[in-house]
């Protein structure tokens, strides 16, 4: 899917969507030198950001690994990343019918915690993928992505009954959800 | 899609390469034995065992182990062979279990080199049977397939390699037995009957005094991946589909085995919108859609009854916690909406005149009320599926979780072993003060309790008689102490109590008058100093000989049972020597086995000054009137603690108290 495009995340037989995962994956930075020790790792961040009419009313981070009403959950931080395999190394999980009735969007973010940029991260990617039957239904190659240090991936929202997601794709600096607030809020 | 087989069942291989991994509650033998055409062992060149580990295509551990992993390659195996058998046998050590029933269901499962599960089988029904045929792998027309056989014998290794059709099975048995010895002291050690240590240290800190919630995000049992599908609940009905002992194993790897302990409502699908207005509470058929499955106690992870119904509990309170957070936050989100429209008619000029201001804050208020509605929907909706459980679940309890009031005490029988937890008494929240959690504790306990007697805790306590408050206070530390005593077998357990001034005598003739207590209450300065001496030299003592490792050379007339110090009106009595005393026992005490249940109101103590902040902090406050001072450690609701009571006119005390003091004196024998 491309950038800015929304897909409804009804399923073909018309049931709606119940539960999506952010995934997020890079490969740990390679061992370089005498000593092992002394590499630069490399810590990407996911993050959600639940909102109500444009306000934020809860953030499930790596400080905050599950939203107050136990809809969203982070499945914990992975400081370094994987082996750049393709595995999600960090995921944020959402059960989409036990999301309070008054949030209407669920932004989800990435963050160079370390601060490296996107270029020098390598294999780094981050997915929207159905969490009930394993289907992907958004993905970003975030490496070689330009002098950026965070992106605002997607959203899901709510349209009539249901969920939508839109993807977002949009790049940002900052080292924590924090940072981005200003450049998420053109997006809700 | 890992198939889990019953007995007798066949599942297709789709790779020749493949890892066999076996579990068991104990070390096992794993063997292996590869057969012809008609079923026959050659010879013992075609068995592979600790002592002659590896075959073509074949390997086994020269050990016996509680876990194993056997590395199968079908391609390389002799071509006459045809099937191979995965013999699993008890080593036999001394000391060590004689047969298969006494350990946990063994567990065995064929993977892919990648480690995604083909096929599982969990072996269960065995009883004397000290040796078991697991898995077989054989040929059929070309293709390999395993089949979950499980038969067992109760003859050993040499009934089983005998009816295989080896010749000399028994000196084969012997060999195998013998190498087995040889590697017996690298074996792996069998995994802990219980949860980690981890797990007891998050619950068991997870109370905190109000407004100081926990820095915890716990992964509790709710913690699971979110799946769409409900995992169906399984009820004892559905493990008998393995055609073998209804009981689940009690201490076996639970993983890959064919019961599900997933929670139909807790990390599950929730219903959907559109079932959302129906009522809830009526019970739908397992697994038909749009509903939430009924709820079934013990319906959740543990090694046992005990443990499945404690992290059941502490679901439903997460649940709980959650789920009123959610309505909060979207009631919160809707009041302040609608302050800021109305702000915005307000400020507006053209809705100071005509019909136009009104309208706009009928809207803003409509607004609200709708918003508010649909969250206190959502909220039933949980709340409905939530009691529902908590009807199923307050009648299962064991003694150590049962309220005063449940069946269960009238069947009471001293336990054999202590449980993980105890009740201290009930949480509820406002929305929902019909929906009691019970408040469950893990013992041993790991800070002292205080039963605040003073008037100025709590509302409720402010309008009551400070006599009155007293007595009442007392009463519920002598219900917890009875609990204390009731749930720890016999002997092990011994509670002391001061009073100084003997004030409470009423109130703790129930432990007086039964014979429960080590010796009648002490009262005076003298009776203060020579329990808390006592209690104190204990704790020393046991401290300096675990510190020293030398804990064989403690005094043999010394009390090892857990002892709890009951204090009545804290600090009359006390000199500044024994007040000293009693905060060295609230600091060192736990680790060793002393715990401190005092009964006090702060205001006595005032006197003391600051010095005292480090005890009131140390102990967990409880009331003995209801009182919303405790804080859930996810969301950090003030929860209304509700303590413990006897129903009216109740014998069971009485009656525990004198069961007992019976197994006590029966134990001594």
């Amino acid at each position: 899917m491309t950038k800015g495009q929304a897909i409804s995340l009804q399923k073909s037989d018309g049931g709606t969507l119940t539960a999506v995962r952010m995934g997020l994956g890079w490969q740990a930075a390679p061992r370089r030198g005498l000593f092992g020790s002394r590499t630069r790792e490399v810590d990407l961040d996911a993050s959600a950001v639940l909102f109500a009419e444009k306000q934020p009313v809860d953030v499930v981070f790596f400080r905050h690994l599950v939203s107050d009403d136990g809809s969203v959950r982070h499945t914990g931080d992975n400081l370094v990343g994987g082996a750049g395999q393709g595995g999600d190394d960090e995921a944020i999980l959402v059960d989409l019918q036990r999301v309070p009735v008054h949030i209407d969007q669920i932004v989800f973010t990435v963050n160079s915690f370390t601060g490296q940029t996107f270029q020098e991260v390598q294999n780094a990617f981050c997915r929207i993928v159905d969490e009930t039957n394993g289907q992907e239904l958004a993905r970003y190659t975030l490496d070689g992505g330009g002098q950026y240090t965070a992106q605002i991936m997607a959203k899901v929202h709510r349209a009539g009954s249901g969920w939508q997601m839109t993807a977002l794709g949009n790049p940002a600096n900052g080292r924590t959800f924090q940072d981005l607030m200003p450049s998420i809020l053109p997006h809700l | 899609m890992t198939a889990e087989l019953v007995r007798g069942q066949n599942h297709p291989l789709p790779h020749t390469r493949l890892e066999i991994r076996v579990s068991a509650g104990a070390p096992v033998i794993a063997g292996a034995t590869l057969a012809d055409e008609t079923g026959r062992v050659t010879g013992p060149e075609w068995v592979a065992h600790p002592g002659s580990p590896a075959l073509p295509g074949l390997e086994v551990s020269r050990q016996a182990a509680a876990d194993h992993r056997l590395a199968v390659d079908l391609g390389a195996l002799p071509e006459a062979a045809h099937r191979v058998t995965l013999l699993l046998a008890l080593p036999g050590t001394p000391g060590g279990p004689a047969r298969f029933g006494a350990v946990a269901a063994p567990f065995a499962a064929v993977t892919a080199l990648d480690g995604t599960e083909v096929a599982s089988y969990t072996i269960t029904g065995l009883d004397t049977e000290s040796a078991v045929v697991a898995l077989e792998l054989y040929r059929r027309q070309g293709a390999w397939k395993v089949r979950a056989v499980g038969q067992g014998y109760a003859g050993g290794l040499a009934a089983m390699l005998a009816d295989q059709g080896l010749d000399r099975a028994a000196e084969l048995a012997a060999a195998i037995h013998e190498a087995v010895a040889h590697g017996m002291d690298r074996s792996v050690a069998a995994p802990p009957p219980r949860t980690a240590e981890g797990d007891r240290a998050r619950h068991g800190a997870a109370l905190s005094a109000s407004g100081v919630p926990a820095d915890t995000a716990p992964a509790g049992p709710a913690a699971g991946p979110l799946t769409g599908a409900a995992a169906g609940p399984a009820g004892p009905a559905d493990t008998t589909a393995t055609g073998a002992a209804a009981a689940p194993p009690p201490g076996g790897p639970v993983a890959g085995g064919p019961i599900s302990y997933a929670h139909p409502g807790r990390a599950a699908a929730a219903p959907p919108p559109a079932a959302a207005g129906r009522p809830q509470a009526d019970p739908g058929p397992h697994g038909e859609p749009g509903r939430p499955a009924t709820p079934v106690a013990g319906d959740a992870s543990g090694w046992s009854m005990d443990e499945r119904l404690y992290n059941q509990v502490w679901g439903m309170f997460e649940d709980l916690a959650r789920t009123t957070a959610a309505y909060r936050s979207a009631v919160d989100f809707a009041e302040s909406r609608m302050d800021q429209e109305l702000d915005r008619v307000l400020s507006d000029p053209r809705s100071r005149i005509g019909s136009a201001g009104d309208a706009a804050r009928a809207e803003a208020r409509a607004k609200c009320d709708d918003l508010t509605a649909r969250a206190r929907e959502a909220l039933d909706r949980d709340l409905a599926q939530l009691t529902a459980e908590s009807e199923v679940v307050e009648p299962a309890l064991p003694v150590a979780y049962a309220g005063w009031d449940n069946p269960v005490w009238h069947g009471y029988r001293v336990p054999r072993e202590a449980p993980m937890a105890l009740r201290l008494g009930d949480l509820h929240l406002p929305e929902s003060p019909e929906l009691r959690i019970p408040m469950l504790m893990r013992l041993p306990l790991e800070r002292g309790l205080w039963i605040d007697s003073g008037r100025a805790g709590s509302e409720a306590a402010i309008v009551m008689d400070d006599a009155e408050l007293r007595r009442l206070a007392v009463d519920t530390a002598v219900l917890h102490a009875a609990r204390l005593l009731a749930v720890h077998p016999a002997g092990q357990y011994t509670v002391h109590v001061i009073d100084p001034a003997g004030a409470a005598a009423a109130s703790f003739a129930p432990l007086t008058a039964s014979g429960v207590l080590a010796a009648p209450p002490a009262s005076g300065a003298h009776g203060v100093a020579s329990v808390l001496s006592h209690l104190t030299q204990r704790v020393e003592l046991v401290r300096m000989a675990v510190g020293g490792g030398a804990t064989d050379a403690l005094p043999p007339d010394l009390d090892t049972a857990d002892q709890l110090l009951i204090v009545n009106d804290f600090p009359h009595g006390f000199d500044d020597r024994a007040v000293t005393q009693l905060r060295y026992l609230a600091d060192e005490g736990p680790a060793v086995g002393v715990h401190l249940l005092l009964v006090a109101d702060r205001e006595d103590a005032a006197a003391y000054g600051p010095v005292l902040d480090p005890l009131w902090r140390s102990l967990l406050r409880l009331t003995p009137v209801p009182d919303d001072h405790l804080a859930d450690p996810w969301v950090g609701h003030a929860w209304t603690y509700e303590p413990p009571r006897l129903p009216a006119g109740s014998g069971v005390l009485r009656q525990v108290l004198s069961q007992v003091v019976e197994a006590r004196t029966n134990w001594r024998r």
